[in-house]
């Protein structure tokens, strides 16, 4: 038998009133987001994240009842997860190759439409540890370069410029090896390599230039990669089988207007080549 | 009240209650472990082990692992005595200090080390005066470990260091023997299972480390992509290989806390050391 008299003596604990009101607390926040009816859950690259924050923004406006959550990470990440059985309405990603991929294993109830680009920039922190000053620096011996993975879409696109940039006028052959042998971290989506590059810890990265945000950008010097061999991100927005059709529809046709354009553009996002239906 | 008998029913409800609480906890975590187990074939897991991709990571794991380990022993030793033998003001901030790293997140403990040891780091101009570059170098994914598996060491060295009769202690005291010599011949000795116990619960901690790696050292394959960072970009790749290596993982953190139970080492295991034994007795 536990001495229940042990017990009762026990003195009024400061610590007990605390523990009650922070878990009252909790409650209370918990018990908030209940309040709203309906939710759309939209899977959407981590490079658009700003842009989508405020097209969901003007979705909820749009749609009353309705929250917009949002789950930002690397294409790769988004698509495998969805693939692996996660749930969402709408999938956004920064490549065709992750947006075939959701599509090959069905996991989309509509074609998948482009409704952005984007392009790559060289960034560089602004203090310029590296001095690098053009983009043959970076071929320079020891120079701290961030990429993402190869199977991020603009750790791919970012190699694919590099091979562009291959023994072009003024670039010597074998560039992008030169290039990828400073390489000293492979992060899993752009925010990161743009994060390793804002702390100073890396001397150049590549990123979008969408990425250099109103926050980042007093942090950064960029560097242009010009225009031939800039290879131009294309973004395609689908919905998800065994989602909220409707709603998901109405998301991406909100993507897809003159409005969704503007907020994009609005966020340095390049509008499609094709005018999608 | 609480003295009367309880009726039958209820004797009955709570031993159903705890019969089904524990299985539901057991599958809990059995399950995702056996579930790895049917995804990988025993081929895959002996063809993915020649892999090169896999053999480095775990090579580069066990390396960082162990010197990780050995770091903590050494640098928890001195601590675990100071807090098990003496008392000073500001003890229990560093109490509280010590138990840190084992409650913040990895990712903000990277973060964390990125401000401190990083280049623009607090420190990092006296580290690179002295040639020291922490961020995207092996020697950085040590430090992040040590960060995180410190205090396990320290916690268990510290419980062992007090829980040593104090009647040895003070037959020591009566031969003259100075606080060092009682250290290295009576307290280090006695407290010896806790402080496997220790090395074992840091060496896991190491070696399963990954939040705190990949924000402050980086991801790249042979210089810093441990096992743990591994498996979360085959995730993105190859699920056959990131369930092996996850296999893998779990296979050593199993052999290990098992070996440990059976020599009575569990962190939480009950003590099984005779409480008055001599010092030689195990």
């Amino acid at each position: 038998m536990i001495p229940y008299e042990v017990r009762v003596n026990r003195s009024p604990n400061r610590a007990h009133r605390w523990l009650a009101s922070g878990l009252f607390l909790l409650g209370a926040l918990l018990s908030a987001p209940l309040a709203a009816q309906q939710t759309l859950t939209v899977f959407a690259a981590a490079s658009l994240t700003e842009a989508f924050t405020d097209l969901g923004n003007a979705f909820e406006r749009d749609h009353p009842g309705v929250t917009v959550r949002f789950n930002f990470a690397g294409s790769q990440a988004l698509a495998t997860q969805l693939a692996q059985g996660a749930r969402a309405d709408v999938l956004a990603t920064a490549d065709q190759r992750w947006m075939s991929y959701a599509k090959e294993h069905r996991l989309l109830s509509t074609e998948p439409a482009t409704f952005a680009r984007n392009r790559l920039v060289v960034v560089l922190p602004r203090s310029n540890p590296g001095y690098v000053e053009k983009l043959q620096d970076l071929t320079r011996p020891g120079l701290k370069l961030v990429l993402a993975g190869a199977q991020v879409p603009v750790g791919a696109y970012s190699r694919e410029a590099l091979r562009r940039l291959n023994g072009a006028p003024g670039f010597p052959a074998g560039y992008d090896r030169l290039v990828l042998g400073n390489l000293v971290s492979e992060e899993e989506n752009v925010r990161a390599v743009v994060a390793k590059v804002q702390l100073r810890e890396a001397d150049a990265g590549i990123a979008y230039v969408t990425d250099v945000t109103a926050r980042s950008r007093e942090a950064l010097t960029l560097l242009q990669i010009p225009d031939p061999y800039n290879p131009i991100a294309e973004y395609p927005v689908a919905a998800v089988a065994g989602g909220q059709a409707a709603l998901a529809e109405s998301f991406i046709a909100l993507v897809l207007s003159a409005e969704g354009r503007r907020l994009l553009a609005a966020r340095g996002f390049l509008t499609p080549g094709r005018v999608a239906p | 009240m609480p003295n009367q008998p309880r009726p039958a029913w209820r004797e009955l409800a709570g031993q159903v209650a705890m019969f089904g609480l524990a299985a539901l906890l057991a599958l809990l975590v059995a399950l995702p472990v056996v579930a790895l187990l049917f995804r990988v074939p025993p081929a895959t897991l002996m063809a993915q082990l020649g892999s090169s991709g896999v053999r480095e990571a775990l090579r580069l794991s066990l390396l960082t692992s162990v010197a990780a380990t050995a770091v903590s022993v050494l640098l928890g030793l001195p601590m675990a005595h100071l807090l098990a033998t003496r008392e000073f003001p500001g003890k229990r901030a560093l109490e509280v200090l010590m138990d840190l790293p084992m409650v913040i997140p990895p990712t903000v403990a990277g973060f964390a080390l990125l401000m401190a040891f990083g280049r623009a780091g607090l420190l990092g101009g006296t580290l690179s005066a002295f040639g020291i570059t922490l961020p995207f170098t092996t020697a950085g994914v040590v430090v992040a470990q040590v960060f995180m598996a410190v205090p396990f060491f320290v916690g268990a060295a510290r419980a062992g260091f007090a829980a040593v009769d104090p009647r040895f202690l003070d037959a020591a005291a009566t031969l003259r023997a100075g606080e060092m010599h009682t250290f290295w011949r009576v307290r280090l000795p006695l407290a010896l299972p806790s402080l496997v116990a220790g090395v074992g619960m840091a060496w896991a901690r190491a070696l399963g480390e990954f939040g705190a790696t990949i924000t402050f050292a980086g991801n790249l394959a042979g210089t810093t992509r441990t096992v743990p960072l591994d498996v979360y970009l085959l995730l993105h790749e190859d699920l056959a290989a990131a369930a092996t290596l996850s296999l893998l993982l779990i296979i050593m953190a199993a052999v290990l806390l098992a070996a440990m139970r059976q020599a009575g080492l569990g962190l939480f295991a009950p003590p099984r050391a005779p409480r008055f034994a001599p010092p030689r007795a195990r």
